[in-house]
């Protein structure tokens, strides 16, 4: 028998014909197309019982209330929760993208400990016990004072617990990071001699007045904001936004006013003038309730005349008149104040003569204008018991200068730190902890903030991601997200509303995490003696429970406490107008060398704070804020052929300022000033993970703070900068 | 012609003779070894055999149960089916070990005791594409679990679950005969045999481009 080629072939033909009347091919066939119309690498939602959650969005200071929507045991979406005395059903975009930083790949997965540069990981009592063991020796030292802390907030029982940590220890150098709420509390104390913070009943008011505050771009709590203007919409209330660019606020306001950028102040004077020489102005309050009048109205009439005001602002006659004469008919009119989103303090004065522009109105403490909250306090701790060496350390001065001869009424000031700390041949900080604030992205000038990070010997990130200030720690004892944990947030952002709600974990934490307060329970039980003893609670659940007290049945059923605002609740003081003229703020940079100015802007799509932008968020940004990787800044069309510059819409350009140099691109838009810039805040991220790093550029990078001489928050508003073109 | 040359002719009729039985011969190899290949080989090639978990007596529950079937795979109220029952369904019975079974021991021990749900596999689950709302043919069309499940229910242990190792889904959705050709309705659950039932039924045969079913009823 020979095998040839006839027989080979003859054996496929009769293989095929066999396979054909196999279910062979049509089974492959049905196969292969299942295949590869559901690729199994594809992620297949999981199914199984839909069931909801409510908690709390701690993503800002908004606290609204949150519906978690749950599948078995995956979160899959975040809802507004019905009925929540800020939101009622509503969430914003951040919120709405907020269960991907749950799912983040940018998690720290346990606690860190940095050995040469490279992150290791430690166990809970590996961490604490090394902590610990370093503070102790601070404090036999008798330096207690240079451990500090710097926090997001210094509202609700965690901020509040790590406060109670640093006075038992010793060290008054606890920190906030302020905002228009603290130069809202200065200006409250200042002028009217009172402990309170500032609401404004926005629902009832039927003129709004903003000097560039984003009402609808996140300023004060961003859903509760949204819905007032949909009211205003309805009910036919004006908005008019002063501001040098056309925001999203101004392009929606019934009028825009554009003004020179930083002459807001001399705004409010004027138009205060025009109401006091229209006789337009609040007698009644003005007879009763204040005092010094004349002076403010000789200040006003003398310096801040029509011509003078345009002059520095830009603004004519007749704007401001037709102003005047709407406030004058209005039933409800408001001025409200704080850049952006509001998260940088600015000048004292200028807040003084919006709410001076308040008083005249005639609508302090009233339906529909703003008022002066009591800091009601629901934390009934008692003070700890201090022994010697907390004692001495508390008698010290604070670092940043808060609360000292220069800076009396200053609760905090962060942004002073990095200088104190960098003029300073050894840092007065030894141990820093940071909780809920990312001091690394969010502080201006960034590199005076990283060179003071590098001379703090120990420094402690409670972060649940790998953001810029954990990337730069050296030890990181991650917290459970908001999505993972019990806590307390107070809606902090609207003091005009007076609601905490309840975040509760939506689901078991996904990494080895530790809740904040519970580590915090253990630092101090492991320093033992007076410190241990100030914290006499087993677990922060139960720290929880008992501070909320008759509070905490209400928290768990209904998902949130509400109380309503009372004429009780409203703090009255004797209104005091100032007479004395008030000097501008200077921003930094040479006219000459640098002859453009950078104004920052916030946008709701892009989370410029603690938390850094989650990947959907990122996706809604457009092409004038994000172009690929680039950040895109607006200038006039007239910038972009002037001084030398060729720019056409999304040309490259390197933007140099006093403080250093960023690669943006331009984006031509009528709606800013000719030799004004407008660039986005939460852009240029270096940390987190690759969704979010490396896309354009952080404008804290650029921006330094300037101190106001008034209050020595940070004031700045802008800083000078040149554009220059990149060689091609 | 040499007579060596006509030897060689010879040899060649001889040898050509012969090839062409051998060429049948080749030929029905090769076809008997693809029907075989085919019909035996290629199933047992597809399929990976897996166990599940633990074994589970659907027999001996039915008869401890008041409600048939929906005692353990219910409706939830919003109407969503339930599916295979959760730890937290059988927790109420199984606590602690009740009879003699090793896979109940194992249950109670790995499971309820760890409170780590039951990672079982579904032989009825479609792909991904398919959309199945069990309500509407349960409550709404009022049919048996029979039809499509078979008579699972009687069952006293759990068959081998058979992974399709291209798509990666069950076995009983294809069908266990590999031709595909069914004896009874729950013999397979492929899209011919949800449209059969469609068809006869007169479900929503409002095609524009076909006139039967629309595609989005169950691709959605």
């Amino acid at each position: 028998m020979k095998i040839d080629r006839r027989s080979f072939l003859s054996f496929v033909v009769g293989g095929a014909a066999g396979t054909a009347l196999t279910p062979l091919p049509w089974k492959l066939t049905d196969d292969l197309s299942i295949w590869t119309q559901m690729w199994p690498w594809t992620p297949v939602p999981a199914d199984g019982e839909i069931t909801y959650e409510n908690s709390a969005c701690s993503l800002c200071p908004g606290g609204c209330g949150i519906s978690v929507r749950k599948v078995g045991d995956r979160a899959v979406k975040i809802e507004g929760m019905k009925g929540h005395p800020v939101n009622d059903g509503a969430a914003c975009i951040l919120g709405l993208a907020g269960l991907q930083l749950l799912y983040s790949p940018a998690r720290v997965t346990s606690p860190m400990k940095k050995e040469d540069g490279k992150w290791k990981k430690v166990s809970w009592d590996e961490a604490v016990e090394e902590i610990t063991e370093k503070l102790s020796e601070l404090r036999t030292e008798g330096k207690s004072q240079t451990m500090a802390c710097i926090a997001g907030t210094d509202q609700g029982t965690v901020p509040r617990l790590l406060r109670r940590f640093l006075t038992a220890y010793g060290s008054p150098n606890f920190m906030t990071v302020p905002s228009a709420r603290d130069a809202h509390a200065l200006t409250l104390k200042q002028m009217q001699g009172i402990d309170a913070s500032l609401g404004f009943d926005a629902e009832n008011a039927d003129f709004v007045l903003s000097f560039g505050s984003g009402l609808v771009e996140g300023w004060g709590s961003p859903v509760s904001m949204f819905r007032a203007n949909s009211a205003w919409q309805d009910k036919k209330a004006k908005l008019i936004q002063i501001e040098p660019s056309l925001s999203k606020t101004g392009a929606k306001a019934d009028q825009w006013i554009a003004i020179k950028p930083g002459t807001e102040t001399a705004f409010a004077l004027g138009l205060a003038n025009m109401l006091i020489t229209m006789s337009l102005h609040s007698k009644d309050f003005v007879e009763n309730n204040s005092e010094g009048f004349e002076g403010f109205k000789k200040l006003v009439s003398e310096s801040y005349t029509p011509a003078k005001v345009k002059k520095i602002t830009g603004v004519d006659e007749k704007t401001l008149k037709m102003l005047a004469k709407s406030i004058g008919k209005a039933l409800t009119p408001v001025a409200v104040c704080g850049k952006g989103q509001g998260k940088t303090p600015g000048s004292l004065n200028e807040f003084a003569a919006v709410h001076a522009l308040n008083a005249l109105m005639g609508n302090i403490n009233q339906k529909g204008g703003v008022w002066a909250v009591s800091e009601t306090d629901y934390i009934g701790w008692e003070e700890p018991e201090l022994d010697e060496i907390a004692q001495k350390g508390m008698a010290a001065p604070r670092t940043d200068g808060a609360g000292t001869e220069a800076y009396p009424n200053a609760k905090s000031l962060p942004t002073r730190l990095p200088a104190v700390i960098n003029a300073a041949e050894t840092s007065p900080v030894e141990v820093l902890l940071i909780s809920g604030e990312n001091p690394c992205y969010t502080l201006p000038g960034t590199a005076a903030v990283k060179k003071a990070f590098d001379k703090i010997p120990l420094k402690i990130s409670f972060s649940s991601y790998m953001d810029e200030s954990a990337a730069a720690a050296d030890f990181i004892l991650p917290n459970h997200t908001c999505f993972e944990r019990y806590e307390d947030v107070p809606a902090s952002a609207d003091p005009a509303k007076s609601v905490i709600t309840l975040s509760k974990p939506v689901t078991e934490p996904l990494h080895d995490t530790k809740h904040t307060g519970d580590v915090v329970l253990m630092m101090a039980k492991a320093l033992g003696g007076k410190v241990a003893e100030a914290f006499p609670w087993d677990s922060y659940q139960a720290c929880l429970e008992e501070t909320m007290g008759d509070k905490w049945e209400t928290l768990t059923e209904e998902g949130f406490a509400a109380s309503d605002i009372t004429a009780e609740s409203l703090v009255s003081g004797k209104f005091k107008f100032f007479d004395k003229e008030y000097k501008a703020v200077a921003i930094e940079g040479d006219e000459k060398k640098y002859p453009l100015i950078i104004i920052p802007y916030d946008s709701m799509r892009l989370a410029s704070g603690f938390i850094g932008n989650p990947p959907f968020l990122t996706k809604t940004a457009p092409d004038t804020v994000l172009r690929g990787n680039d950040i895109v800044v607006q200038i006039n069309p007239e910038t972009a052929r002037s001084r030398f510059l060729f720019l056409n819409d999304g040309d490259n350009a390197f933007l140099s300022t006093p403080l250093g140099k960023a690669k943006v691109r331009v984006h031509l838009f009528e709606g800013i000033a000719p030799g004004v810039v407008a660039m986005p805040r939460g852009l240029g991220h270096t940390a987190y993970d690759d969704y979010l790093a490396g896309k354009g550029a952080n404008v804290n990078d650029i921006v330094g703070p300037v101190e106001d001489p008034e209050s020595g928050l940070d004031a700045a508003w802008g800083i000078r900068a040149r554009l220059i073109n990149v060689p091609v | 012609m040499s007579t060596e040359e006509l030897k060689e002719k010879e040899v060649c009729a001889d040898s050509c003779n012969n090839s062409g039985g051998f060429i049948i011969l080749f030929f029905i190899l090769g076809f008997v070894a693809s029907l075989i290949s085919g019909w035996i080989v290629f199933p047992k090639l597809l399929y990976s055999q897996k166990r599940q978990p633990i074994d589970f007596s659907h027999a001996s529950h039915m008869e401890l149960v008041d409600e048939g079937c929906e005692s353990c795979h219910f409706f939830r109220e919003d109407g969503t089916y339930a599916g295979v029952p959760k730890l937290a369904q059988c927790v109420d019975c199984h606590e602690e070990v009740q009879g003699e079974s090793p896979d109940e021991e194992i249950f109670v021990n790995e499971y309820v005791a760890k409170e780590r749900e039951v990672p079982w596999l579904i032989y009825s689950k479609q792909p991904d594409c398919v959309f199945f709302s069990h309500t509407a043919h349960v409550k709404k069309g009022g049919m048996d679990c029979e039809t499509c499940h078979g008579s699972i229910g009687e069952s006293e242990s759990l068959k081998p679950y058979e992974a399709n190792r291209i798509t990666g889904y069950s076995r009983d959705i294809w069908g266990k005969n590999i031709s595909g050709l069914k004896k009874h309705t729950w013999d397979r659950m492929k899209m011919d045999d949800c449209s059969e039932c469609h068809v006869e039924n007169g479900v929503h045969q409002s095609s524009v481009q076909t006139g039967k079913g629309a595609c989005f009823m169950c691709h959605k």
